[in-house]
């Protein structure tokens, strides 16, 4: 029993692993939501290359805290880890998760970090690493994660083999929404754990009554039932066990073994014609099962019992004809799977698209091996290298996709080149007038700013003159250092004339400055808007003649080696399919042929059976005669 | 818990009891030095991704000339989206139609980048159609028309759809 709770603990953790990934309640950065928008379709790759990519520029900002990642960055981190849990890369997520838990963060986002890595650790099966990291949550948990936190508790000290803490926090998750018809099954479990048999079954039977809709917890139910039926069978209480086999659904996942289970407690009571009521229906379900398989022996069996040898041998001769066809069928599936058949059916693109794909590969005709794989295909260490051969098969795919658009880029690039080069030179050779022009224009524009700043500190009206008075100024400060310096003197009107003149002047250029000024700020603020417009050309052009340098140079050196990259890339890739493939291909025929090893034996039984079959039917044939 | 899990669960907890001895079988150590390869392979083949992103981006669409349209739903909202129509300078700049996934993934969050392309600085108009069917069933068809600036950085451009009812923000 340890190795059925044990597995049923990893089980029911996978299941907690379905919460949706972390999101805000409003978002502020798109390319995080954007991340985000891919990881709810479950590509997980895309959503990990845009987040890793977002946070490490987010990091790289001078002023991260001003970043609209900053207001979903404890959220993007943890996200970078969730999505690299679902993308099956423990390692990594692990170190994500740790570093958010060793960062100066506040204490629901550190708890929730705490779960979040014990969680990674218990899927790796690192028990202790796993309870390690649940004992660093502390104060408050996040209500989302309660129960989460709790059921997690528990299924590690069930793997501790501490079934005393299992149970007390089993039975703190007794009404838990989510996890209330696990915890009732496995409080039941850390009991048989605990050695304490009959609180175990008084608990397996509260759990295989529960009410409820919901279709893994049927499921839990029925296992319940089966459980506690199974204990009963096991320890000779046939009649007991009867009730809680009977209460298993007869369309759920645990039907059919409940069925032949029914089916040998009535057998050991010698009561031989209920035994074959349950083996009846289960011989019509599908052949590949088990139990189906078991039942089709043991219901001529129970008719034999019944001294009904002639029916008896009618279903021993069905059961012989049906084992011998699952045989033939095994042994074309083993062939199939050594043809590699097996690998490519499972990397079919449309199969995928489903969520229940494994379930509908057995329905495809060119796959027969997965009738008899069901099991394996559902098996933990199975599905890891399922699941990474087909992450490896995606890889591939892209890799080669990439290695077809480098050529492309390479075109693009040589375009470019051919197209810019022949036209820069002259371009340059333009764009360095146009720069000379406008850098004197430029400083010419500065001159006339600093005028005007002065003349509103100091006025200097002679500056604001027009050109005729500024020519009248000069003509009559000449003619007044002429007359300092004549050795004749002027008569006094002349001088008075040009002292009248002058005060004309400076009474115009006194009295109209303010105007003037006024005039000159007014024409300085439009020369100011169209500096700014040649300037704002004059950028819109440095930045389209960078653009043209941009298009083509530089890229040689990143596409070659993105390009060296990726071949090896796609070489490593190839490499490990082959391998991860290889041995899934002997995992799968391995089980195969321990599937026709089984079918051989019950077909040896089968022949003998239907032989003594014939005898005794034939038997008592002659008695009936005789008599 | 999401359906795949439900369906998974039902399957695994029907198996359980048979899978661990195979389980055993298969935790030998080349299937663990291989899952911690395939791992390695991951990380590389993601480090390659977002090069490639980088570069295709400056490649393809420069910083100065780079614009992109995100479309998100409002919270809350159950009408359905069946597609979205962008036209910009009355040019067709793309047409999505959703399917249930990503609609699903809009529903829950997440932020589609639905164009991204080229543009001059200046003002443009951005014209966007919305098509979809409403809780009550009804059909709908939503137009609006808006002006943007492009300047010399990226722009971003966030669409948030309504039923019915279209919102446009910049980031």
């Amino acid at each position: 029993m340890r190795r059925l709770s044990a597995s049923v603990v990893a089980v029911l953790l996978g299941a907690s692993l379905g919460a949706s990934p972390a999101q805000c309640d409003e978002l502020k950065d798109l390319h995080f939501g954007e991340a985000l928008y891919y990881a709810h379709q479950s590509d997980y790759f895309s959503a990990l290359e845009r987040l890793d990519s977002e946070v490490i520029q987010h990091a790289e900002l001078d002023q991260p805290e001003l970043g609209t990642l900053q207001y979903h960055i404890n959220d993007a981190e943890f996200s970078l880890g969730d999505f690299e849990l679902r993308y099956r890369m423990h390692h990594r997520a692990g170190r994500a998760i740790t570093a958010v838990l060793e960062g100066a963060v506040d204490e629901r986002v550190r708890n929730d970090a705490a779960y979040r890595l014990a969680r990674i650790h218990f899927q790796k099966n690192q028990i202790d690493d796993a309870m390690r990291a649940l004992n660093r949550i502390d104060g408050e948990v996040p209500k989302p994660i309660r129960d989460d936190v709790e059921f997690l508790r528990a299924n590690i000290y069930l793997a501790q083999d501490k079934p005393e803490e299992a149970m007390k926090a089993f039975e703190r998750l007794q009404d838990s929404d989510s996890y209330g018809g696990f915890a009732a099954y496995n409080l039941g479990i850390a009991y048989l754990q605990d050695g304490q048999r009959s609180l175990a079954l008084e608990q397996l039977d509260r759990a295989g009554q529960i009410t409820t809709d919901d279709p893994a917890e049927l499921a839990i139910r029925d296992k319940s039932n089966l459980v506690a039926g199974t204990i009963y069978l096991e320890s000779g209480e046939q009649e007991r066990a009867l009730p809680y086999l009977n209460r298993v659904r007869l369309d759920g996942p645990f039907s059919n073994q409940a069925l032949l289970s029914a089916g040998w407690a009535s057998m050991a009571t010698e009561q031989f014609d209920r035994a074959v009521v349950p083996w009846s229906i289960l011989v019509e379900r599908e052949v590949t099962d088990r139990a189906t398989q078991e039942a089709m022996l043991a219901l001529p069996y129970a008719y034999g019992k019944l001294d009904i040898h002639g029916r008896a041998a009618v279903y021993y001769g069905r059961a012989l004809d049906a084992f011998g066809a699952e045989v033939d069928k095994l042994n074309k599936s083993i062939d199939s799977i050594r043809e590699g058949k097996f690998l490519e059916a499972l990397i079919r693109e449309e199969i995928r698209k489903s969520e229940d794909w494994v379930i509908r590969l057995r329905s495809l005709p060119e796959t027969p091996e997965t009738y008899y794989m069901m099991e394996l295909l559902a098996s933990h260490d199975f599905q890891t290298g399922l699941q990474n051969y087909l992450d490896l098969a995606d890889l591939r795919r892209k890799l080669l996709a990439w290695e077809a658009s480098f050529d492309s880029f390479d075109e693009m690039v040589a375009i470019r080149q051919e197209h810019y080069e022949p036209l820069l030179p002259d371009v340059d050779t333009y764009f360095r007038e146009l720069d000379s022009k406008l850098r004197l224009r430029r400083e010419q524009h500065m001159m006339l700013v600093k005028r005007r700043d002065d003349l509103l500190t100091t006025p200097r009206p002679e500056f604001l003159a027009t050109p005729e008075e500024q020519a009248v100024l000069k003509r009559i400060e000449y003619i007044e250092s002429q007359m300092a310096n004549a050795d004749i003197a002027f008569s006094d009107s002349f001088a008075a004339r040009l002292k009248r003149l002058k005060g004309r002047l400076t009474w115009t250029l006194e009295t109209e400055y303010h105007a003037r000024l006024t005039e000159f700020d007014r024409n300085l603020r439009s020369l100011d808007e169209a500096m700014a417009v040649a300037q704002a050309e004059y950028d819109q052009y440095v930045r389209s003649r960078q653009a043209a340098t941009h298009s083509y140079v530089g890229y040689e050196a990143p596409i070659e080696r993105l390009r060296t990259k990726a071949r090896e890339s796609v070489s490593k890739v190839e490499l490990l399919m082959a391998r991860q493939g290889r041995s899934l291909e002997v995992v799968a025929i391995e089980e195969l042929m321990a599937r026709r090893s089984h079918l051989e034996n019950y077909g040896d039984k089968a022949r003998f059976a239907l032989a003594d079959s014939y005898d005794r039917a034939t038997q008592a044939q002659a008695k009936v005669n005789g008599e | 818990m999401s359906c795949l899990t439900r369906t998974l669960l039902i399957v695994l907890l029907a198996v359980a009891p048979l899978t661990n001895s195979l389980a055993q079988d298969l935790t030998a150590g080349d299937m663990k030095s291989l899952d911690g390869q395939v791992q390695e392979i991951k990380s590389d083949v993601l480090g390659i991704a977002s090069e490639l992103s980088n570069l295709e981006e400056r490649l393809l669409y420069p910083s100065n000339t780079q614009v992109s349209v995100f479309v998100a739903l409002a919270e809350e909202e159950d009408f359905r989206l069946d597609s979205v129509q962008i036209e910009i300078n009355g040019e067709l700049a793309t047409h999505h139609i959703y399917s249930f996934k990503e609609l699903e993934a809009l529903q829950k969050g997440g932020v589609q980048r639905i164009y991204t392309g080229n543009m001059t600085t200046g003002e443009h108009q951005l014209n966007v159609t919305i098509m979809g069917k409403l809780k009550s069933g009804k059909d709908f068809s939503e137009s609006d028309s808006f002006v943007f600036s492009k300047g010399i950085e990226p722009k971003a451009l966030g669409l948030t759809l309504s039923g019915p009812g279209i919102q446009v923000g910049s980031w």
